[in-house]
């Protein structure tokens, strides 16, 4: 069995993290030169991980698969990251930052956790902006800040609509800089494929060269995994097409325990699905509901242009259902308000599935240039898109699968149950619980990497004997012979579908049963599905070329193996979990109102599954780690 | 749902050492509301099941923002629609039974890896050797100490969004890669933190640049006009102007210099 220890330290919120630093240990400085440190993946989490471990000494290095580790996916992100700088004098604090995350969360996070985040997000905005992050800025030079969904202060700050990217940036600057110093070895195009374990301690990687196709040892005193969330599992969402599971999912069957996986996000404002072809659906920043307002015909079936449908016609549904939070309640809530519309038959578009989000009032009341210079390229991109014109029409949008709150299991160190392997950003489960507030992934990728694990993995290293080895050690050559035969096999089956066939089948599944709302029926089929599917993949998949050079087709195929067995993992936790929370809406719990209905006596706790092997059916077994609520009082959220 | 047909002549190079050649294709009922990389996948997709090696291409985020995608459209770089990314270009902007040659960016320093992909990392090499501010984690002071006007933060966070396609090397006849470079410089020396490396910075980037063998830059402003973020030609301006000044101020010391007479 398993032991769940969160570490937690004891004492009063306020004071945790502050004496939980001067609690653990030091690693002296000319000490730290000998601890090499593996950081996979280069968003967020894993860049300003690597650069910050860097700058205090230990070798580090870094791997990503894409060609530079400017690209990884949090670029991508849109609207902003939130911080309890209270600079518009609003009421906002780090309690409150915390209370929010705590309730908008759904009462599934741990609240240390969350605490400590709200603690150094302030410490974020300092550091970025000192790195050159171009913010918004108000006339008089000082920074914007806006509100963002589910939030009733103004504590979000933002770069126009591509606030990531510049995040991102500074942090990939932070990075290059060390490794032009020659205090991080880069390495690019680097597929992670194993965890390497010697005496139960994470030691190093084995990776595949995505150029030359060779399999490749590192080895390490400790591996930082930051590979981002395994959204991709239902083919069609916001993530980058190459956004997966695979290192978290090796990690996983090496004896890490994977945290909530059923806790997805489904993110209310996407550019609908065009056709059957669609091959990723994009976002639109949630800022843009703080302008729109969303709605839909009264009536069903109402084939109308927008503009033939008078306003005494139009159904503005969150304003109507949520009088005070309007059209910025939080996401799960806005998400599955929109299904409903669409369910019963009042969807709009071609597909009849897609709501409106309408700036026309907005325009009227700030001008289109106003609009322009808050939304400008979530407006453009639209257009490119779709071919239609926001300022002239209202948006379709409608709900698409965008963040996973689940990961791999982590203690207040951030470290997972295998000593040395630790797990920062999206791929770990900790802090969002069953729903993630807009703007706090950027939080919570930054706080992980530039300010909670260069204090953690110090107290790690400094306080285990490492046994000094390197990639000739047996665990490392034992760990490439199972890569490769694994390769071997994809290529071997030589069968008639695509991946990609089967990946759009799996997704469909996932979005039918494990999606914005869920029931025990549904998800006891699709558990057996999904095998089934996974039986028929490595019969049938087809995957041309060989493992010697660049072959796309059998990255994926590779990645999609992995999905086929969280897919099965996700139905399963969303069956244990008979309860709804945020993003879990299981139908057979939910009040008068539809809203999602917690069961605290039973579920108040976080599901962390441990692989068992194949040889072992069920193949997991699933351990509980409690919550314990002490500073927020658990209620029934409501936005009314 | 419109359709359309086309002939695809696209490059297909087996490796760096390869001469390269076009092999042509038949993409067939191309929905126009597919983007130009959907469109590639069909076509991919068609090669797999007939147990062909699919043609590769670099692509992530398919949104326009990872800057990922590359490509050379009938002679464009991200093909023919302005401030537009190849993720990002849909099928309506063809016709039907058009001819498309599908090409790599092309430059000495981003080496053809394989088909349709290239090696960037020569832009990595770039910002390591100077386009940064140097400020360690923890040593910041409060953010809202040193106000920024918003002109000066606008123009910065323009430049900022470059997203290092390459475009504007591979739509550059000299394969230049000075706007990618300045927009990374005018970024950081339009914002007060920039200032105390911003000599510097300019004498790193601009050596770095010429060691990984791009081209010099003759103003002809193709970079600009093919980049899809549309960084403005002046950055590279603000360049020449910071190099200039950064190359007399740190001439090798003469015997004036040295008070010597």
């Amino acid at each position: 069995m398993v032991k769940l220890d969160s570490k937690v330290p004891s004492g009063n919120i306020q004071d945790k993290w502050e004496r939980h630093k001067f609690e653990m240990k030091l690693v002296n400085p000319a000490n730290k030169r000998k601890h090499t440190v593996l950081v996979v993946g280069t968003g967020l989490a894993g860049a300003s991980a690597a650069a910050s471990l860097a700058e205090l000494g230990y070798k580090v290095k870094v791997f990503c698969i894409q060609d530079s580790p400017r690209r990884a996916h949090s670029i991508a992100a849109q609207g902003g990251i939130n911080a309890a700088k209270n600079y518009p004098n609003d009421g906002d604090s780090v309690w409150r930052l915390f209370y929010d995350t705590v309730k908008g969360g759904d009462f599934r996070a741990r609240e240390a956790n969350v605490y400590r985040l709200a603690q150094v997000s302030v410490n974020i905005i300092d550091q970025c902006v000192a790195q050159g992050v171009p913010f918004a800025r108000e006339y008089g030079g000082l920074l914007d800040n806006r509100s963002f969904g589910g939030a009733q202060v103004s504590r979000t700050f933002y770069a126009r609509g591509q606030t990531g990217q510049q995040l991102l940036l500074g942090a990939y600057q932070a990075l290059m800089r060390q490794v032009g110093k020659g205090a991080v070895q880069l390495f690019s195009r680097r597929e992670m494929l194993d965890l390497v374990l010697v005496d139960g301690k994470a030691r190093g990687i084995t990776a595949r060269n995505l150029v030359s196709g060779e399999i490749e040892s590192y080895s390490g005193d400790a591996v930082l995994l930051a590979t981002g969330g395994y959204g991709n599992v239902y083919y069609l969402s916001t993530n980058a097409k190459n956004s997966n599971v695979t290192a978290s999912w090796r990690c996983h069957k090496k004896g890490a325990l994977f945290g909530n996986p059923c806790f997805t996000q489904i993110h209310p404002t996407c550019i609908p699905r065009s056709g059957d072809y669609q091959s990723k659906l994009t976002l639109m920043s949630e800022s843009l509901r703080n302008d729109g307002r969303v709605w839909v015909p009264k009536a069903k079936d109402d084939k109308r242009h927008p503009a033939e449908i008078p306003e005494s016609e139009r159904d503005f549904y969150l304003e109507r259902i949520y009088p005070s939070f309007g059209n910025l309640v939080p996401r799960d809530v806005a998400s599955r308000q929109a299904k409903f519309r669409v369910d019963e038959g009042r969807g709009v578009g071609h597909t009849a599935e897609a709501v409106y989000l309408d700036f026309g009032d907005a325009i009227k009341r700030l001008g289109q240039e106003a609009i322009s210079e808050k939304y400008g390229n979530l407006f453009q991109m639209y257009e490119k898109i779709t071919g239609e014109n926001p300022y002239k029409q209202p948006m379709r949008i409608f709900p698409a699968v965008h963040y996973t709150m689940g990961g791999l299991w982590v203690d207040y160190n951030l470290m997972s149950s295998i000593p040395g392997l630790h797990v920062l950003g999206e791929a770990n489960f900790s802090d969002h619980g069953a729903n993630r507030l807009g703007a706090s992934a950027l939080m919570q990728g930054l706080a992980d990497g530039y300010f909670i694990i260069p204090y953690t993995l110090g107290n790690y290293l400094s306080s285990n004997k490492f046994e000094s080895l390197n990639e000739t050690h047996p665990a490392f050559i034992e760990s490439k012979k199972q890569v490769s035969q694994k390769l071997m096999q994809l290529l071997s089956v030589k069968g008639k579908r695509t991946s990609d066939e089967i990946h759009r089948q799996l997704g469909q599944l996932m979005w039918e049963y494990v999606g914005m709302s869920r029931t025990k029926q549904g998800l006891q089929k699709v558990a057996k599905d999904i095998a089934g599917l996974r039986e028929e993949f490595w019969k049938n998949v087809c995957v041309p070329g060989d493992a010697n050079f660049k072959n796309s087709s059998l990255e994926h195929a590779c990645r999609l193996a992995d999905f086929l067995e969280l897919g099965e993992l996700m139905a399963r936790d969303g069956l244990e979990r008979e309860e709804s929370c945020g993003g879990h809406f299981r139908e057979e719990f939910q009040t008068a109102d539809n809203e999602a209905l917690r069961n605290d006596e039973k579920f108040c706790h976080v599901s962390a599954w441990e692989y068992k092997g194949v040889e072992n059916s069920p193949l997991w077994q699933m351990h509980q780690e409690p919550l314990i609520f002490e500073n927020v009082k658990l209620s029934q959220r409501s936005y009314k | 749902m419109k359709t359309i047909n086309l002939k695809l002549k696209i490059w297909r190079q087996s490796g760096p050492e390869d001469k390269g050649h076009f092999m042509d294709f038949n993409a067939t009922n191309i929905s126009t509301d597919m983007s130009f990389l959907e469109m590639l996948d069909v076509v991919n997709s068609d090669l797999i099941k007939q147990n062909k090696e699919p043609i590769e291409f670099d692509h992530d985020c398919r949104e326009g923002i990872c800057g990922t995608c590359s490509l050379v459209i009938n002679g464009s770089a991200h093909g023919p629609e302005l401030g537009t990314t190849t993720c990002q270009l849909h099928m309506r902007k063809f016709n039907d039974n058009d001819t498309v040659y599908i090409e790599p960016f092309r430059a000495k320093a981003f080496p053809v890896i394989k088909d349709l992909v290239v090696d960037r990392s020569a832009f990595d090499r770039i910002i390591a050797a100077g386009g940064f501010i140097s400020v360690n984690t923890g040593s910041a002071q409060d953010a809202n100490a040193i106000p920024v006007a918003k002109e000066k933060a606008d123009l910065s966070f323009a430049a900022a969004t470059c997203i290092g396609c390459g475009a504007c090397v591979a739509s550059c006849k000299n394969a230049s890669a000075s706007l990618f470079v300045a927009a990374k410089m005018a970024h950081l020396n339009l914002l007060p933190q920039g200032q105390p490396e911003k000599e510097n910075r300019a004498l790193a980037m601009v050596a770095q640049m010429d060691q990984e063998g791009f081209g010099s830059c003759t103003n002809t402003g193709v970079c600009s006009a093919a980049c899809p973020k549309e960084i403005s030609l002046e950055t590279i301006a603000q360049m020449n102007r910071t190099f200039l000044q950064a190359s007399l101020g740190n001439r090798p010391p003469t015997k004036l210099s040295e008070g010597g007479f």
